[in-house]
């Protein structure tokens, strides 16, 4: 079986969803949303809740934060410190591997 | 079908606690989480340290299981004792997703069989997530690639069951390192009629022999000649879109980068990709070459460590 799947979703800075519209999204509860917005670890724009809209790495957060909650059993405030973490794990391993990368390019003698 | 060693999983003890093994699994979860490990098989592992929990923490469960003797090794191909359907059944019902084919024939994982005709039982299946290494050229050009997936499929009575998915998935123009596509409706199946999930791509750049990405942007280290340096030149340069001519200004040093705007990987505005100038010393391996260094060195004496404290 090897169909040809129409092209995905990039998840990126374009895509705009609504409070509820991200809670469906990752099947959890509005109030789990709210409350990792309130430890900070979301950043919707907008100003009160019903005008709040998420962007594509708020949808990457959520979902990890939702299997760290489950998988784990993580409290909110852990989860936000987590998701921090393993952000900065993230960036720190590309560098590392650019780094690598570029040492391997440079012509050594 | 193969023998799953639930203590040798969790690495624990035969007698161990339930304490312990909480415990045990506790760690190994944190270990294997697909979101924390970066080892490859982490959600493999990740899965079969739930499986392991999910027997043992049970009292009936660990039960059944122990009865089966301890003859059995890890992965040892396994053949169920002939009152094996007598015992094995008692727990029909399970709707746990990922297992494996031992758990769900000893515990019977069958996909909501015991809501038959129900229609209330739809569950939506879960979303999975994989990484795709893609080439810089890809990302550049667009285009697809097959993808192979074990997925979590379910045979014709409904039990889960490990399978090989092919997927031939398209590859966005411009699309960037750590970005994520989802492919809806691409992940596991769901139950009871109920929508499969979505399949997460989280895209990766294979490591190019010319060129790095960072962002969009893209990076290609050009090695000089001290006089193309000092003098300027003009000289073709690979872009991800083909050769094109780069003006050197005079008086170019190592480390310097130069901008070819809107060369790097396309999107709006496109990215740029940067020259890192990198001047290389001929080698003085002839008479007449180290005779041309004494001279520059008589004619033109330069010191590049003056002002510096050196």
């Amino acid at each position: 079986m090897k169909d040809l799947i129409p092209l995905g979703e990039i998840i990126d800075e374009n895509i705009h969803l609504s409070l509820d519209e991200l809670a469906q999204r990752c099947a959890v509860q509005v109030d789990v949303v709210i409350a990792l917005v309130h430890e900070g670890a979301l950043e919707p724009k907008g100003e009160r809740p019903e005008e709040w809209y998420f962007t594509g790495p708020d949808l990457i957060r959520m979902l990890r934060a939702r299997r760290l909650q489950v998988d784990l059993e993580v409290n909110l405030p852990g989860v936000a410190l987590a998701l921090d973490l393993l952000e900065e794990l993230d960036t720190l391993r590309s560098q590392l591997r650019q780094m690598e990368q570029q040492m391997g390019q440079r012509p050594r003698r | 079908m193969e023998f799953k060693d639930y203590y040798k999983i969790l690495g624990v003890e035969k007698n161990a606690s339930t304490d312990e093994i909480k415990r045990a699994y506790k760690k190994l979860a944190r270990k294997y989480h697909p979101d924390v490990s970066k080892e490859t098989d982490a959600e493999q592992q990740f899965k079969a340290v739930n499986e392991a929990y999910h027997v043992l923490k049970d009292r009936e469960k660990r039960k059944a299981y122990d009865q089966l003797g301890s003859q059995w090794r890890e992965g040892q191909d396994f053949r169920p004792p002939p009152n094996w359907q007598a015992r094995g059944r008692g727990f029909g019902g399970e709707s746990q997703g990922g297992y494996s084919d031992f758990f769900s024939e000893f515990f019977g994982g069958g996909a909501g069989g015991g809501f038959g005709g129900g229609q209330g039982f739809r569950v939506r299946g879960e979303d999975v997530h994989a990484t795709i290494e893609i080439t810089l050229e890809d990302a550049w050009n667009g285009g697809s690639r097959t993808l192979t997936l074990q997925g979590q499929d379910r045979d014709e009575q409904g039990r889960p069951m490990l399978r090989n998915r092919q997927l031939n998935v398209q590859i966005p123009r411009g699309i960037r390192e750590g970005q994520q596509i989802r492919l809806s409706g691409q992940g596991g199946p769901g139950m009871g009629g109920g929508p499969a999930g979505d399949l997460y791509l989280q895209v990766r750049f294979a490591p190019h022999p010319l060129f790095r990405a960072e962002g969009k942007d893209i990076f290609l280290e050009l090695p000089l000649t001290p006089w193309e340096a000092a003098l300027g030149a003009k000289i073709p340069v690979p872009t991800l879109g083909g050769k094109v001519e780069m003006q050197i200004p005079p008086g170019s040093q190592s480390g310097r980068k130069l901008r070819l705007k809107g060369r790097g990987l396309p999107g709006k505005p496109s990215g740029d990709q940067y020259l890192v100038l990198h001047i290389e010393t001929p080698p003085a391996d002839s008479e007449a070459a180290r005779k041309l260094y004494q001279r520059m060195a008589a004619e033109m004496p330069y010191n590049p460590r003056k002002g510096r404290g050196l």
